[in-house]
Order: C-alpha cells, then structure tokens, then sequence
C-alpha cells in the first residue's frame, strides 16, 4: 500500500537482475564472490549518493530562505549576507552540493527548527522506537505469512487455502491506519487486554539505555516486570503494521510452495518414500525461500511508510512521529533528516538481501 | 495482403468478446470488476444517489445514528456521511488513476528508452530507477508537504515519484525479451523505423503486464492518499476524502463508530477490487496459470 507498488508487486521484480545459472559447473571460486559482491556494494554506493542528490534537490525546492528561517524575520539584511556567506549559500547549487555532502559525511544533518537540537541527535533517540517496532512486525510477518502460506499451499483450494486467501487479500487492501484505530478501541478501549499508546506505561521509567529496544534493554537490566510491559505495548502496533507484510509473505510463499511441490525433485522426495511432512520442509521450502527472501527486502519500504501511520495511531515514538510531527511545524531539516535515513534503509536492506542468496545459494549470479 | 488484413480484422470483435467472457469465468477478475463497476457508478451518478450536500453542515443534527434521512447518518458537523461516501469515491479512483497514468507514461518511457538502447545508456537509466526506489511513498510526501504544503496535488507527486520506476523497470524487461523475438527482427530488416517498431510493435506487445501492474497500483495509490489524508499531509478538510473522513471519526471509534468504519470499509472494498483484478489478470495472462 503507501507501499509503493502494490501488494502483489514482488512477483513483478523480484528477480529481476538475478537469475538462476543453469550449469552448475561455472567456476564458484573467490573470485567471482569477490566480484559479485564488489559490484553490489558500488551499486549501492551510487543509489546512495543519487539518494543525497535527490534529497539536497528537496532542498533547494523549498521556497523560503534558510537565512531567514534561522535568523528570524526582524534580521537585518547584512546579517543575512553574512549567514548565506557563512554558508555557503551564495554559491552555485553543485558547490553548495559538495558541501552538503561534506557536511553529511561528518554526521551533520543540521538543527531542527522545532527542538532546537541537531536534526542527528533527534534521529538518534527516534531510531530505536522504529527499529524495535518494524522489527517485531517483521517477526510477525515472518511467522504467520510463511506459515499460513505452506498451508495454503499445502491445502490447495481447500478450506485453510480459502481462509489464508480471503486473510491475504484483506491484509493487503485494508487501510492499516484503521486497523490500528480498531484494535485500540476494541483491545484496550472495550476488552482492557492490552495497553494504551506508548512504549510503556507512564508511570515506568524506562531501562537503562542500551540498544534502544526497550524489550532488550529490559532484559539485559534483567527487569522481567519492565519486559513484559513493554512486550505488551509493543503486541498492537507490530501486529497492525505487521499484516501488510504477513499478506505479501503469504502470497509469495504460497506462489513459491505451489510451484516447488509441482517439480520433478519433489516427486522423487515422494516417491523415495520420505514423509510428507520431510518432503514439505527439505525440498519444497528450502528451494522456496529465495523469492520469499526478496520479497523481505522488498515489503521493508512499505513496512517504513506503514510505521509513520502506526506510530501516528499508536502514540510510538519513532521516526514516523517525529517525521509527522516536524512536518507539520514545517520543520525542514528534520524531516529531511527523516527522508535521508529512510532513503537509506531500503537499498541497504535490499543489497544484503541480495548478498545473502549468494551465500545460500552460489548459483545466483548477478546479470550484467 | 488487403484480403489477410481483412480476414485479421473482422475476427478479433467476435475473439475480444469471447476473451472477455472467458476473463470473466475467472471468478477473482469478475468479483473484482463487480465492485469496481459499482463503485465507479456510485462516484459518477453520485448526485443522482443522494440529494444531500457532502459539504453542508448542520450541527443540530450532528452525529446522528444511521436513519432514513442518512442512510449511514452525520458526522459531527452534521455533513451526512452517505453523500460524502459517494463524492469521496470520485477523489480516490481519480488519485488512483491520476497516479497510475502518469507512472506510467514516464515509466514507459523511461523503461522503453532503457530497454532499446541498451548498453550504458540502460545501466545509467536502471540506477536511476533504483534511487527513486529508496524513497518510501509517504516519507518522501512528508518532506514534498514539508517543504511546498501540505495538499493533494503535492501528496500525488510524492507517489508517483515512488510509483513510475516500477513501469520503467516492467516496460524496460519487456523490451529485452522482446527485441530479440523474430517479429521485430522482420519489421527491422523490412525497414521499419525505429519508431513504429517502438510504438507499433514493442509497446503494445508490453501491455499485458503493465495492466496487472497498473490494477496493483491503483489500489495501492488509493490507500497511500488515504494514509496521508489521514495524517495531514493529502486532501485537506473539509473535502470529503475517504483518510479524512477516517481522521475526523477517529475520536468517535467508541461511540460513533461507523463514522471511521464507513469510509474504511469502502477503502477496503475498493482496493481490494483492485487486487483481485490485478491477481485474475496475472492468472488469466499467464499462459502456464490458465485453467489451474
């Protein structure tokens, strides 16, 4: 959804660049893995500078005068060519670029202009709430999609198949942010199962900081009252941003099962006389797991755009909320703190997705 | 040839028909293509379903149940929801194939200029797909918001600045395969230009995939502009816009909750009418799928 391309969209591209060699006796050295993954990097290294340029095009987008933004309305004009001086900002757009790029390199992402901190900083405290979120989604949607997805595939046209099928399509249809509303009203509002907004209850202090992830730092504190109350904030939200991607995993684990059982290995896994249960699980889904590994990389841009939603839902104070909330007050370099960062997740995701098939399956190569 | 050109042409009427009817034995293409007909009717007759104005208020009758004079009753500020239901519908298949179209047209383009040059030039066009790729669609509307407003028109740039590097990459591969295939080969010895080969036989020989795509994207745009509606950053209030009307129900989820589950429930029919046609023309399309 807000994912960019559509629920069913990995089946489009998923493999595109890649491609299965079909002899087996190309020499698989060093070498090549060498090459293959000094290419993957170099391309990721240019989707990453293309990123910044896009982002520093943003930039030079927006109407207003950064001099003024800083410095006030009531700033006396030689004051604010003393500031574009100081800055760079009197100079030609590929100067200002490179110093931009500088400036990125050295961390600086400049001061938001509503906490009056440095855009960073923020970024370093907002992190770690979106990380333990999209993390725990994307445990979710690893358990029930790919186990939902065997037994539809497993079922086929069954009664399960027809239930995971009608649980697939809703997943990818259904607006997340209402479903966010929707178990909020009924699991805490109505039921009173589970907590309210927010990564604990408010009269806890959090844990002593160490990853960031409340669930982890609870348990290195070794404060079991604090794990759990933390687990439980942590149920809805990951579940609700967590069904878009358990849909899409489904989809595409079932596709894959489907097609694996129907080959010529599985028939002789059968005929063997190996368990059923032994033929599912060797044969099929092993050679199933490459397209669902794509499809991993690929469902973590919408998991980022799903968590501004959950998060706006859910009172979750991660990236989303800090974007949303800096966008509101027009606060500039924080939200493109925000675009920067997540403009860099996806491609470095996707690149060690692709980098691992090459692990787990040598005869992946990259097409030129 | 005139004689073979008009035996060619007299059949596909009567094969299109049948191949419309065999599309829609498929029962995810014709459920899908039953909602969506309803809901483009609702959108286009819309004045003619309710007399009420979606942006009249009358806050004597604010929140009201559902009743014969509301069929789905009034939001807080008395706006009945069913008219704002029927006019939202016009918004959202608009943004939908606004975002389609243009994704599209410049992916096409991109991915046809891509694919037949080949060579560097391809390599160059492709990273460039990928940096587009990186931006998240609702992040990146986030700072377009930040920087130009907050509005719709900013919202649909957003997306379709997220949205077109899938039809460059889909039209790009379709090129590939296809410029290596006998037809092509034979319009370019007989001396076709290179236009009418790109346009009269690499295009529309692309079509296919690119309509399973384009019903996926319909979907998926209707649900982004909804998601940036609901946080601030698509259509603005008062427009009757399905996100908005979820953002003003969403206080009302205990008490009156079908202010938020209405408009929900019509995003979710619709996308996922989309769907089932994007999933039942992908079946239908594909030769090794059929009849299984």
């Amino acid at each position: 959804m807000f994912m960019r391309c559509g629920y069913a969209a990995p089946h489009e591209h998923n493999l595109s660049g890649l491609r299965h060699s079909a002899s087996l006796a190309n020499a698989y050295g060093h070498q090549t893995m060498i090459r293959f993954f000094f290419r993957r990097l170099v391309g990721l290294l240019i989707v990453l500078v293309g990123v910044t340029i896009i982002t520093f095009a943003l930039t030079q987008l927006v109407p207003v005068d950064p001099a003024v933004t800083a410095l006030g309305q009531n700033a006396r004009e030689d004051q604010i060519q003393a500031f574009r001086r100081e800055y760079g900002l009197d100079r030609p757009p590929y100067e200002q670029y490179v110093s931009y790029m500088g400036r990125l390199l050295r961390g600086d992402l400049g001061i938001s202009i509503r906490t009056r901190r440095p855009v960073a900083a923020d970024l370093r405290d907002f992190l770690p709430a979106t990380l333990e979120l999209s993390i725990a989604a994307m445990i979710v949607a690893l358990v029930l999609g790919i186990s939902l997805g065997i037994i539809s595939a497993v079922n086929r046209n069954g009664l399960a198949d027809g239930f995971a099928r009608v649980f697939a399509l809703v997943g990818g249809s259904v607006p997340i942010f209402f479903l966010g509303l929707l178990a909020l009203a009924l699991f805490y509002n109505k039921l009173r199962w589970l907590p309210g907004p927010g990564r604990l209850d408010a009269v806890l202090t959090p844990p002593v900081r160490v990853t960031g992830l409340f669930t982890i730092d609870s348990l290195i504190a070794g404060d079991w009252k604090l794990f759990n109350n933390s687990m439980r904030h942590l149920l809805l939200p990951a579940v609700t941003l967590g069904y878009f991607s358990t849909a899409v995993l489904l989809r595409m684990t079932r596709s894959a099962m489907l097609e694996a059982l129907g080959q010529d290995y599985v028939r002789t896994a059968r005929a063997k006389g190996l368990s059923e249960r032994l033929v599912i699980i060797r044969h099929a889904l092993k050679n199933a797991f490459i397209p669902v590994l794509t499809t991993i990389g690929i469902t973590f841009g919408s998991l980022l755009s799903g968590a501004v939603l959950t998060e706006t839902i859910f009172g979750w104070p991660g990236l989303g909320r800090y974007a949303t909330a800096s966008a509101v007050s027009l606060d500039f370099p924080a939200v493109m703190g925000v675009t920067l960062v997540a403009a860099f997740v996806y491609p470095v995701v996707n690149t060690l997705v692709d980098l691992s098939y090459r692990l787990i399956d040598p005869r992946v190569e990259v097409d030129s | 040839m005139t004689v073979i050109g008009r035996t060619d042409v007299a059949p596909p009427v009567r094969t299109r028909r049948a191949a419309l009817r065999l599309a829609f034995r498929q029962p995810a293409i014709a459920v899908g293509a039953i909602i969506l007909i309803v809901f483009v009717l609702a959108a286009i007759m819309a004045p003619l379903l309710t007399s009420l104005d979606p942006l009249t208020q009358n806050v004597v009758k604010g929140l009201n149940p559902p009743s014969a004079e509301f069929p789905l009753g009034t939001d807080k500020l008395g706006r009945d929801i069913f008219s704002r239901l029927l006019y939202g519908a016009r918004i959202s298949l608009f943004v939908g194939f606004a975002v389609v179209v243009a994704s599209a047209l410049i992916g096409g383009l991109f991915g046809l200029l891509a694919g037949w040059r080949g060579g560097w030039i391809d390599e160059i066009m492709m990273r460039v797909t990928d940096i587009f790729f990186a931006f998240p669609a609702l992040i990146l509307a986030m700072a377009i918001a930040a920087a130009l407003g907050p509005n719709l028109q900013n919202a649909l740039i957003a997306i379709i600045a997220v949205t077109w590097p899938v039809y460059a990459r889909l039209v790009r591969g379709q090129v590939l395969s296809l410029k290596q295939r006998e037809f092509i080969e034979s319009a370019r010895v007989i001396g076709a230009s290179q236009l009418r080969i790109v346009f009269r036989h690499l295009l529309p020989n692309s079509l296919a995939p690119l309509l399973v795509q384009a019903s996926f994207d319909l979907g998926g745009a209707i649900l982004s502009v909804a998601g940036l509606s609901f946080i601030g950053f698509g259509a603005q209030p008062p427009t009757p816009e399905w996100g908005v009307m979820i953002s003003e129900g969403r206080n009302y989820m205990a008490t009156q909750w079908w202010l938020a589950t209405c408009p929900a429930v019509a995003i979710l029919l619709v996308v996922a009418g989309f769907n089932l046609l994007g999933d039942g023309l992908r079946d239908w399309l594909d030769p090794r799928l059929r009849g299984k």
